[in-house]
């Protein structure tokens, strides 16, 4: 596949991807007015330096983390996409990122990981900790960042020439990491993503043989693999019919003690189902960059929003 | 009239599987009348040909026999003694190494296109080589021609000098100042040369193809990009790379002109010393001796064009099987 072919769709807008990437649906290259005092930077030019583990975590460690985002900003070329977005992701915690098509909360999410640089002609501003370690520093790799923060897409994606086992261990055999027991890694993450009594007696059959739920909890599991200490999901049920959604439901709650996780959601009951905290994200006008505008506890942000936008939003009056 | 009951019945008698009728439009029937016609006329044409050069290679089959015709290795137009064996050989060791020479070549090529050339520069060369594709090899053929022919006997020189391990760069035990020119290997880079734009063209439109949620889903677990590439790309890619090659693999079998200007003359003993003088192929012979063949050496030109052909087809089916079994999942 081409990243550059994507990038001309971006530069060229053309508006089926709008909706993929959480774009605002108008283009004028806006002057960095807002940018005054940040420095964009290339991220795709950090070098990335030789492994080096992060102080005080291991790989098998596992435990949860906590993520600070810190006046985050994103541009795809000169367009300016979301705003000094600043929020604290807290361990053992379930963070709901909602609002409106075209806010930014995807790519804000891609920001948390890092994958929002693959894509060339996208920019970051501000800062990332992972307890405490910028992960856009130079402590950590690009490899190394996203083993740590796992990403689940929107569109469930295994790995169509990999079997159900394989697609399990694909993020070792991706980033060379040696596991000694690799069965039993196999049945712990598949139990914990609430698919081993349906798969447990086809692991070599293909991971596209599964339904579309039994996908995405198939990627969850993969996830899980490499030990994540933050998970972050796009939208993980919206492909999914109402039985898969409440399987991939139960399954955050139950890897949410281990794993911080952060969740994009178009469903309000999704969010006050299984997010402790939650983001609310606006474009207040048409062409300028999404902004969070209210975060708090879930509870707070359903029942009384201090903002009168998140009132509207989560009421179902707007969005 | 009785309503029908609600929810389902157990009467049979309405339960009997049918093919709704399909009712073609006017235009849906001249289109389909169209589609026949010219899947009839192609097979026509195809069928034709082949009984056309069977008919005409008969005579040189019936005078040497068919066995001796294609287990012999030998050519005497003189006597009319023709064997093809020793040029099938020759025709696939140069087509195998031009693929030896092309396929790493444009493999990499698209990598680099679709992976890790600027946007920019990216798009201009993904133009360049569908262009480059579409050019006459004679054209690449020429310049290899003049590039490698001469310059290449010192690199013929050394190989056979350091590397006497391997069997195929020795030199044979013919007294006298070896002859590096008109080898297999010379023809083989040539036609190596050809078939890289078209290989480099099919793969690199196949790895493109690649869905881009696949690629992130590798990237978001930790892989590097060289490691997307080997765990997702290749393997993605996999049949279109191959299906390139098999038709890199058909265009080097069929080098005609190049091939017989790099040789100069044909040899029709079959030569494992691939940096030496002496090599064959079908289709230079083809060229080199029609103008002034006899009927009876003419017929046993079609004979080996046919030959040819069952080549390529044994080949080209040979690949697919390849693929089918080593393609998991599908």
């Amino acid at each position: 596949m081409s990243f550059d072919q994507f990038e001309r769709e971006v530069a060229t807008q053309d508006p089926s991807l709008e909706d993929w990437n959480g774009l605002p649906p108008i283009v004028a290259a806006e002057p960095d007015s807002w940018s005054s005092g940040l420095i964009a930077r290339e991220i795709a030019k950090v070098p990335v330096p030789s492994t080096q583990p992060m102080p005080g975590t291991s790989l098998g460690s596992g435990s949860p983390a906590t993520l600070a985002a810190t006046d985050v900003s994103a541009w795809f070329g000169s367009r300016k996409v979301l705003q000094r977005c600043s929020l604290r992701m807290e361990a053992r915690q379930v963070t709901a990122l909602i609002g409106p098509s075209g806010c930014g909360k995807s790519t804000f999410l891609r920001i948390l990981n890092r994958m929002h640089e693959v894509i060339r002609v996208a920019k970051v501003a501000g800062s990332v900790e992972l307890d405490g370690v910028d992960i856009y520093g130079r402590e950590l790799s690009v490899t190394q960042v996203r083993m740590r923060i796992g990403m689940v897409f929107q569109k469930p994606n295994p790995f169509p020439a990999m079997s159900i086992r394989e697609n399990v261990l694909a993020g070792l055999k991706l980033s060379g990491t040696k596991s000694t027991d690799r069965d039993a890694l196999v049945e712990e993450c598949l139990t914990r993503a609430g698919l081993w009594t349906e798969v447990k007696d086809r692991l070599n059959e293909g991971g596209m043989s599964l339904s579309g739920g039994q996908q995405q909890r198939l990627c969850i599991a993969r996830s899980l693999a490499v030990r994540p200490r933050v998970l972050l999901m796009d939208e993980p049920c919206s492909a999914l019919d109402p039985i898969s959604t409440r399987v991939v439901e139960e399954t955050i709650q139950q890897i949410a003690d281990d794993i911080t996780i952060v969740i994009v959601t178009h469903n309000m009951q999704q969010a006050q189902r299984v997010s402790h905290q939650c983001a609310f994200f606006l474009v207040e006008e048409q062409g300028v960059p999404g902004r969070i505008v209210e975060a708090g506890a879930t509870d707070h942000l359903f029942n009384q929003p201090s903002d009168e936008r998140t009132l509207a939003y989560v009421t179902g009056r707007f969005g | 009239m009785v309503a029908p009951p609600v929810g389902f019945s157990d009467d049979p008698s309405n339960d009997i599987p049918i093919r709704p009728a399909d009712n073609p439009t006017v235009g849906d029937r001249i289109f389909r009348v169209i589609c026949v016609a010219s899947a009839s006329v192609a097979l026509v044409i195809i069928a034709a040909t082949a009984i056309f050069l069977l008919n005409k290679s008969r005579p040189a089959l019936a005078k040497t026999g068919v066995w001796h015709f294609f287990t012999a290795s030998v050519w005497n137009a003189a006597v009319g003694d023709f064997g093809v064996l020793g040029l099938v050989i020759g025709t696939i060791t140069i087509a195998t190494i031009a693929l030896i020479v092309a396929v790493p070549l444009a493999v990499g090529m698209a990598l680099f296109v679709n992976e890790y050339a600027p946007p920019r520069i990216g798009r201009t060369l993904t133009a360049v080589i569908d262009l480059l594709a579409a050019v006459p090899s004679l054209i690449f053929g020429m310049w290899g021609y003049f590039a490698f022919k001469n310059h290449l006997i010192p690199v013929s020189r050394w190989i056979s000098d350091h590397l006497v391990a391997i069997p195929f760069f020795r030199l044979s035990n013919a007294t006298g100042k070896p002859d590096f020119t008109g080898s297999s290997m010379i023809a083989g880079l040539v036609v190596g040369m050809m078939i890289v734009p078209i290989i480099t063209s099919v793969s690199r439109d196949v790895m493109a193809r690649v869905p881009r949620e696949q690629c992130e889903g590798a990237l978001a677990l930790g892989g590097s990009r060289w490691a997307m590439i080997r765990d997702v790309i290749l393997p993605y890619g996999k049949s279109g790379v191959v299906g390139a090659t098999m038709l890199g693999f058909g265009r080097a079998l069929g080098e005609t002109v190049a091939v017989a200007l790099v040789l100069q003359n044909i040899s029709y003993q079959a030569n494992p010393h691939i940096v030496q003088h002496g090599a064959g192929s079908i289709a230079a012979n083809i060229f080199l001796r029609f103008g002034e063949a006899s009927p009876l050496e003419l017929s046993a030109l079609v004979a080996s064009g046919v030959a040819l052909m069952a080549l390529t087809f044994t080949v080209g089916f040979a690949a697919r099987r390849v693929v089918a079994r080593t393609t998991r999942f599908s």
